[in-house]
């Protein structure tokens, strides 16, 4: 047992804060992940999510704030062989075969998984005699995924790990990683894709700037942040005025045309009838978590705090 | 267990880098065939011109044995293993003492050769003599390896060949490795004696005719060692920083 271990202790990001220059990839970032979950960090390119998983590895210092890994800081978790990860960036070692450069990243482990075992859980057995600068993008990432896992590390922690791979490469990486993490592992990956995550994750937590705008379950997300739209036609519709009517979270004018995005709306619909007589084609769609996503990440000034309180 | 592994295929992607490798080998052997065959019975700095050039070859294909691992951690930073390694167990001196070990590795051939070359050429030493004076290079070769470190984590890839190369042939050119020495006195020689590539150079003459290896040698390459190691600490961080 490595000193300060804590296993039941997770992973815990405490105000976590990192800037490139004038550009603060990261804002005071709590995120708090128990053992064996399975979370997904969900965001645009530039939310924050590669810089947040480069300091949980140990890769990128934090300006400010901690990491404890299953009770110590990232870079000893990494030592004792405890992490696993899947870089965004990076070809494999040249003049190796795959089963060779498998064989040595297990090397550096203290307790590794069986060679052919993560071969075949990855799909890397078919190709294991290929030069490694010979693999074809969805073969280089099975390899990738191979080299995370055959240290038998507790916390895997995958950046993109589909990015540019065809669907049947990405459902079948999913197959494998699902069958990792029932074996309790614990896994935090980052994607933009909302499928992968809605699909594979326990959790989803939202990323945008640099900062947590919602956190949850996925049907929770879905549930609370996926608000529904009213579209209408309203001439001379004041904007300003449709917000403040009640279950409103949003409202937009254009020429005649309204959206109005709702918190609750039942509520909104009923009020914009008795406050707007003259409202018309009225039109009601439930939102998708594709929408929430874009309103969430787009605009998080209002909309995000209001979804992230009532997440908690 | 780690370390012995990642040695072994620290070594294997050297040998399996077949055109360098094979190339690195040759170069020094032609290049000592070519200018040494018609000056069989010239003699050259105090000592008999084959003996000479047999070192000084030796100690060219050995620098560049040397500098290798260089190349080879500009490759692995540019191609993103360098960071993968960063997220396993293996420790930055485990990786950088396999390194040495394999510059070392591929130096010996070079010099193996070179001595079987220059026995040809009528080059006759006793036992103890090849391995004093192979012993010699050893110890002077180890400014060049960190060398290699320092110029392998400032310099992009692209730069590497032409910085390595470029260094190895002006501390050569400095060091009397061409069969020819720019100075025999005077502020160039002193410049020549500051180097440890002229020193190299010496260590046949020396265990030959003695006296060619003097104090100042190992001054040399100690000072060249203890003001570049602290360097290639602040390359190597300088690097890690920026991963």
């Amino acid at each position: 047992m490595v000193t300060g271990a804590d296993p039941d202790g997770g992973v815990v990001l405490s105000h976590l804060s990192k800037s490139y220059g004038a550009v603060r990839a990261v804002r005071s970032l709590d995120l708090a992940i128990a053992p064996g979950e399975t979370v997904a960090l969900l965001g645009p390119n530039g939310a924050g999510k590669t810089t947040t998983i480069d300091m949980m590895l140990g890769l990128t210092r934090p300006d400010r704030g901690t990491i404890s890994v299953f009770g110590l800081p990232p870079a000893k978790a990494v030592r004792a062989g405890w992490v696993g990860g899947m870089l965004q960036t990076g070809s494999p070692l040249d003049h190796l075969r795959v089963r060779e450069l498998v064989a040595l990243t297990a090397s550096y482990y203290p307790a590794p998984l069986g060679l052919d075992d993560v071969l075949r859980l990855t799909g890397a057995d078919a190709f294991a005699g290929q030069w490694t600068t010979k693999l074809s993008g969805g073969q280089a990432q099975r390899v990738r995924f191979a080299a995370a896992l055959v240290g038998d590390p507790d916390l895997l922690l995958l950046d993109e790990p589909t990015a540019g791979i065809d669907v049947e490469g990405r459902r079948d990486f999913w197959q494998s990683m699902r069958d990792i993490a029932r074996q309790g592992k614990t896994v935090v990956f980052a994607t933009h894709y909302l499928e992968e995550a809605d699909a594979y994750a326990d959790r989803i937590v939202l990323i945008a700037n640099g900062e947590v705008v919602a956190d949850g379950p996925a049907t929770e997300i879905k549930a609370q942040a996926a608000s529904r739209t009213i579209r209408a036609t309203l001439p001379d519709a004041d904007a300003a005025a449709l917000r403040l009517l009640p279950g409103v979270r949003a409202a937009d004018r254009h020429g005649d045309a309204i959206t109005v995005s709702c918190s609750d709306a039942d509520t909104a619909l009923r009020a914009l009838l008795g406050t707007c007589p003259g409202v018309r084609d009225i039109e009601v769609r439930g939102g998708n978590l594709e929408e929430a996503f874009m309103q969430l990440t787009a605009d998080k000034s209002d909309t995000a705090v209001n979804v992230m309180e009532a997440t908690r | 267990m780690s370390s012995a592994t990642h040695f072994r295929y620290e070594v294997l992607r050297v040998l399996r880098n077949r055109v360098f490798y094979a190339v690195t080998l040759a170069l020094p052997l032609v290049l000592f065939f070519g200018v040494a065959s018609g000056q069989r019975h010239a003699t050259f700095s105090g000592t008999s011109f084959p003996l000479y050039f047999m070192t000084a070859m030796a100690v060219y294909g050995s620098m560049f044995a040397a500098v290798g691992p260089g190349a080879r951690i500009a490759r692995d930073i540019s191609g993103g293993w360098t960071r993968q390694l960063r997220i396993t167990p293996l420790r930055a001196p485990t990786d950088l003492a396999a390194k040495v070990a394999s510059a070392y590795l591929m130096a010996l051939p070079t010099l193996v050769l070179l001595y079987l070359a220059g026995a040809m050429l009528g080059v006759r030493l006793a036992a103890s003599q090849w391995f004093e004076m192979t012993g010699l290079i050893v110890v002077g070769l180890v400014p060049f390896v960190v060398i290699g470190f320092v110029v392998g984590y400032l310099m992009p890839a692209d730069a590497l060949t032409p910085a390595l190369g470029g260094i190895v042939v002006l501390f050569s050119l400095f060091g009397g490795v061409y069969g020819f020495e720019l100075a025999k006195s005077g502020p160039m020689f002193d410049v020549m004696q500051a180097l440890p590539s002229y020193w190299l150079v010496q260590a046949g003459k020396s265990v030959a005719v003695g006296g060619a290896w003097p104090g100042q040698a190992w001054l040399v390459i100690a000072a060249w060692t203890v003001v570049l190691v602290p360097i290639s600490g602040f390359a190597y961080r300088r690097n890690a920083a920026r991963a």
